[in-house]
C-alpha cells in the first residue's frame, strides 16, 4: 500500500545540500512512498525570519500549510529537513493554539484563491513517517542489504527533539529514540556519544564562526573517539556544518576529523539496496569513504 | 514504599582525589522527590553529600542538579518519573554543567551564574527625576515581561547551554532572559543602550544557537531563547542597530531574499549577511569560507549557475504579498502563549478523529 505525502523538501535540500533531495527522490518507490511536492510554498522561516517578525514567519507557514491540505487524500505533510520541522510547528503551534490568531493570520493568506489553513495538520519529519507510517518492522522487510557492521551515530540535532511537547514527543512515540530504532531496523550498530542530541553550531555560522565550528567540531571528535563509522543527519544545515565546514571545523579545533555525515534517506536507501553513488554521497565533502569500504565489502562477500 | 537507586557523583575538589560515584538504595514513596531522596541518603547514610537547598516546593531555586544527563530541579523530580527516565532504572544525579563544583552536587553560582546576571545591569534605569509618588503604568504594558520575571534563579539554562559548553564567555540563558525583563519594561529609560551593548558583544545575544535546551531545561517556562529572540527582534526591526557581529545584517539578507525569491537562494545569503559582496568586513570572511566553497563547488554541491542564478516561485507574488500585508502593519503581531494560553476546546473546522492531513478527513468524508 503506498503513502501519499505534501512534500516540503525545504530551500537547502534543492540548494548546498542537492544530495539529499536527490536521495528522498531515489528510495521513495522503493518504500512505495508518493511525493507531492509543495512548489509553491516558500521558506519556513528557519528561525530567521521568526526572529524578525514573527506574525510574518506564521503567515508563510500558513500558506504552505493551507497548500499542503489541498493535496487530495494525502496522509500527511512531509519534510526532509529538521530546521523546517521546528519552524514549522512552532508556527503551527501558536495558529492551532488561538482560533483568533488563525483568523487573523487567515485573512492574510486567503487573498490568494481564498486559501485558508484548517487546524489539526499532521506535519512530519521522513524520521518520523518511517517509524509512524511505515513502521519499522516493514522497513526492516525491505532491507535489501543490512548495515551489518557498519557502527552509526546518530546525530538528531536540535529543531526535531526540542521542545518535546510542542514537537509531540512522548512515551508512546519516542520521537527522540527513532534514529536509534532505524539505524538498527537497517541491520546497523548504533554508537552512543557525547553529541547525539547536541547542536551542530550552524546558526551562528555568520554570527560568531568560532563558536559555531567549535560545536561542530567537537561532537565530531567525540563520535570518532566513540569508533563511529558514519553520522546521520535528518536535517540538510546539520550537515553543512557537520559535512562542508568539516575542513575548517577541523583547524579551529586542531584536530583531523575525516567523518562522513549521511543523510537520513542516504542510510536508508544503502539498506534498500542502492549504491553510494546513486545516493549522491560523492558530492559530499568529507568523502565517505569507510561507508564506500563497507558497501564494496558486503557486496563482495555476498557475490557467489 | 518502593525502593529507588541514585547514583551520585562525589567530588571534593580541594582533596585532590578524581571524582566517581557513589550508589545509595533508598526506600521511599514513588511521589516522593529526587531531593527528599538524598535528603534520606544524608540523614540515615552518609552524612557527607552535599547538597544546596531550601524550600522543597520549586520556589527557591536552590536545588538545581543534573537528574539522567538533563538539568532539574531535584524537588520538582519524582522518584518514580527519574526512575522511568534512568538507564538500567539507576537515577543518576551530577551536579550542573557549564558551572565550577564546590563540593558534590553543590556548584559555584557566583563564578559563572551571578557574575553574568551583573553583566546586564539587572535593575531599572530610568529617565529623568523620578516621580513624586509610584511610578504608574498600564497593566498591558508590563504584562509582556511576566514570562522573564518567573524566573527563580536556579541556572537550570546555564547548566545546559550548549553555546555556553564551547564559549564560557557567553552571556547565556539566565542572563539575557534578566537582561528583556528591563528592555521590556516601560519605565526603563536605556532600552536602545542596553540593546546595543548586548547586540555588539560577541558573546551576546548573538551566539546563542538556537538549540532550544534552556527551553527544556527551564521548570517555570520562562523560555530564556525566547527572550533573546524578542532581544534580536527589537535590536534590529525597531532600533537598527548595525552589530559588529552581522547579526542584523543576517537577518535582514535572510529576510530579503525570501520577500524577492521564495526560497533561500544560499549563494548569495553569505556575502549579503557580511553587508554584500563589496562591504569591506565580506572579504575577509569571505577568503575564510573560500576552502569550503572551492570543496563545494568541486563536489559539484555548487555549481556555477546555482551561485549566480536562483529561480522565484512560480507565484512570488502572493508570497510577496504576504510581505506587504504583514510588514505594512503599524505595530507587531506577536503572539505569546505563555500569556494569552491555548485555547481550550477542540473547536473548529476538523472533525475530533481526523487527527491527520486534512484532506484524508475529506476523503473518508
Amino acid at each position: 500500500m503506498s503513502i501519499k505525502v505534501a512534500y516540503w523538501p525545504g530551500c537547502v535540500s534543492r540548494g548546498f545540500t542537492p544530495e539529499l533531495h536527490g536521495s528522498m527522490a531515489a528510495i521513495a518507490p522503493l518504500l512505495d512512498i508518493e511525493l507531492v511536492e509543495l512548489d509553491r510554498a516558500a521558506c519556513s522561516g528557519a528561525g530567521v525570519i521568526q526572529e524578525h517578525n514573527q506574525e510574518l514567519a506564521d503567515s508563510l507557514n500558513a500558506r504552505t500549510f493551507a497548500l499542503a491540505q489541498q493535496v487530495d487524500s494525502a496522509t500527511c505533510m512531509m519534510n526532509i529537513c529538521s530546521t523546517c520541522q521546528g519552524a514549522q510547528s512552532e508556527s503551527q503551534e501558536r495558529l492551532d493554539a488561538n482560533s483568533d490568531y488563525r483568523d487573523h493570520v487567515n485573512e492574510t493568506i486567503s487573498r490568494e484563491h481564498g486559501l485558508r489553513y484548517r487546524k489539526g495538520l499532521d506535519n512530519k519529519n521522513f524520521l518520523w513517517l518511517l517509524v509512524e507510517e511505515i513502521g519499522l518492522d516493514e522497513l526492516r522487510s525491505r532491507v535489501k542489504r543490512p548495515l551489518a557492521g557498519l557502527k552509526v551515530g546518530p546525530f538528531y540535532g536540535c529543531y526535531i527533539v526540542r521542545p518535546a511537547d510542542r514537537l509531540g514527543i512522548d512515551e508512546e512515540r519516542p520521537r527522540d529514540r527513532y534514529l536509534h530504532q532505524v539505524i538498527e531496523a537497517l541491520g546497523g550498530s548504533v554508537i552512543d556519544y557525547a553529541g547525539v542530541y547536541k547542536c551542530c553550531g550552524f546558526p551562528i555560522i555568520t554570527m560568531n564562526r568560532e563558536v559555531s565550528l567549535q560545536q561542530a567540531g567537537r561532537h565530531l571528535g567525540d563520535a570518532i573517539d566513540a569508533d563511529a563509522d558514519c553520522l546521520v543527519v535528518p536535517c540538510p544545515l546539520c550537515h553543512l556544518n557537520l559535512d562542508l565546514q568539516q575542513p575548517l571545523a577541523e583547524r579551529v579545533i586542531g584536530r583531523d576529523l575525516g567523518m562522513p555525515v549521511l543523510h537520513l534517506p542516504q542510510l536508508v536507501g544503502l539498506a534498500l539496496g542502492l549504491e553510494p553513488k546513486e545516493l549522491g554521497m560523492s558530492r559530499h565533502v568529507v568523502r565517505p569513504t569507510s561507508v564506500i569500504d563497507w558497501s564494496t565489502a558486503v557486496v563482495g562477500a555476498s557475490a557467489p | 514504599m518502593a525502593e529507588f537507586t541514585l547514583r551520585l557523583r562525589r567530588y571534593l575538589p580541594e582533596s585532590g582525589e578524581a571524582a566517581y560515584w557513589q550508589d545509595y538504595t533508598v526506600e521511599l514513596e514513588p511521589h516522593r522527590s529526587v531531593l527528599e531522596g538524598i535528603l534520606q541518603v544524608r540523614a540515615e547514610q552518609d552524612g557527607t553529600v552535599g547538597i544546596r537547598c531550601s524550600c522543597r516546593a520549586a520556589i527557591c531555586g536552590s536545588c538545581g542538579v543534573r537528574i539522567n544527563d538533563r538539568a532539574a530541579l531535584a524537588c520538582h523530580t519524582h522518584l518514580s518519573a527519574a526512575a522511568a527516565g534512568a538507564k538500567d532504572g539507576v537515577i543518576k544525579v551530577e551536579p550542573m554543567g557549564n558551572m565550577p563544583v564546590i563540593k558534590d552536587l553543590i556548584t559555584d553560582f557566583e563564578a559563572v551564574h551571578w557574575k553574568k546576571v551583573r553583566r546586564v545591569t539587572p535593575w531599572l534605569l530610568p529617565d529623568g527625576p523620578p516621580p513624586e509618588r509610584e511610578y504608574i503604568v498600564a497593566h498591558e504594558a508590563m504584562v509582556d515581561v511576566t514570562q522573564p520575571m518567573a524566573c527563580i534563579q536556579c541556572g537550570a539554562c546555564v547548566s545546559d547551554c550548549l553555546s555556553m559548553e564551547v564559549d564560557p564567555e557567553f552571556i547565556g540563558p539566565a542572563a539575557l532572559a534578566k537582561a528583556y525583563r528591563f528592555v521590556g519594561d516601560p519605565r526603563d529609560g536605556q532600552h536602545f543602550e542596553r540593546l546595543q551593548d548586548l547586540a555588539e558583544d560577541p558573546h551576546g545575544i548573538y551566539d546563542c544557537t538556537h538549540c532550544f535546551n534552556c527551553i527544556e531545561a527551564c521548570p517555570k517556562g520562562v523560555a530564556p531563547m525566547s527572550q533573546i529572540m524578542r532581544l534580536r527582534r527589537l535590536a534590529t526591526a525597531d532600533f537598527q542597530i548595525d552589530d559588529r557581529n552581522n547579526g542584523k545584517r543576517h537577518e535582514q539578507a535572510f529576510t530579503e531574499l525570501i520577500e524577492k525569491y521564495g526560497t533561500l537562494f544560499e549563494a548569495e545569503l553569505l556575502p549579503r549577511s557580511y553587508g554584500g559582496k563589496f562591504h569591506p568586513r565580506a572579504l575577509p570572511e569571505l577568503l575564510r569560507s573560500l576552502p569550503a566553497i572551492l570543496k563545494a563547488v568541486m563536489r559539484g554541491k555548487v555549481t556555477a549557475m546555482k551561485a549566480l542564478h536562483h529561480p522565484k516561485l512560480p507565484d512570488q507574488k502572493r508570497v510577496r504579498e504576504i510581505f506587504e500585508t504583514v510588514e505594512g502593519r503599524e505595530q507587531r503581531y506577536d503572539l505569546n502563549l505563555y500569556i494569552s494560553g491555548y485555547d481550550d476546546d477542540a473547536d473548529d473546522d476538523v472533525p475530533a478523529d481526523a487527527k491527520a492531513g486534512d484532506a484524508k478527513a475529506e476523503a473518508s468524508a
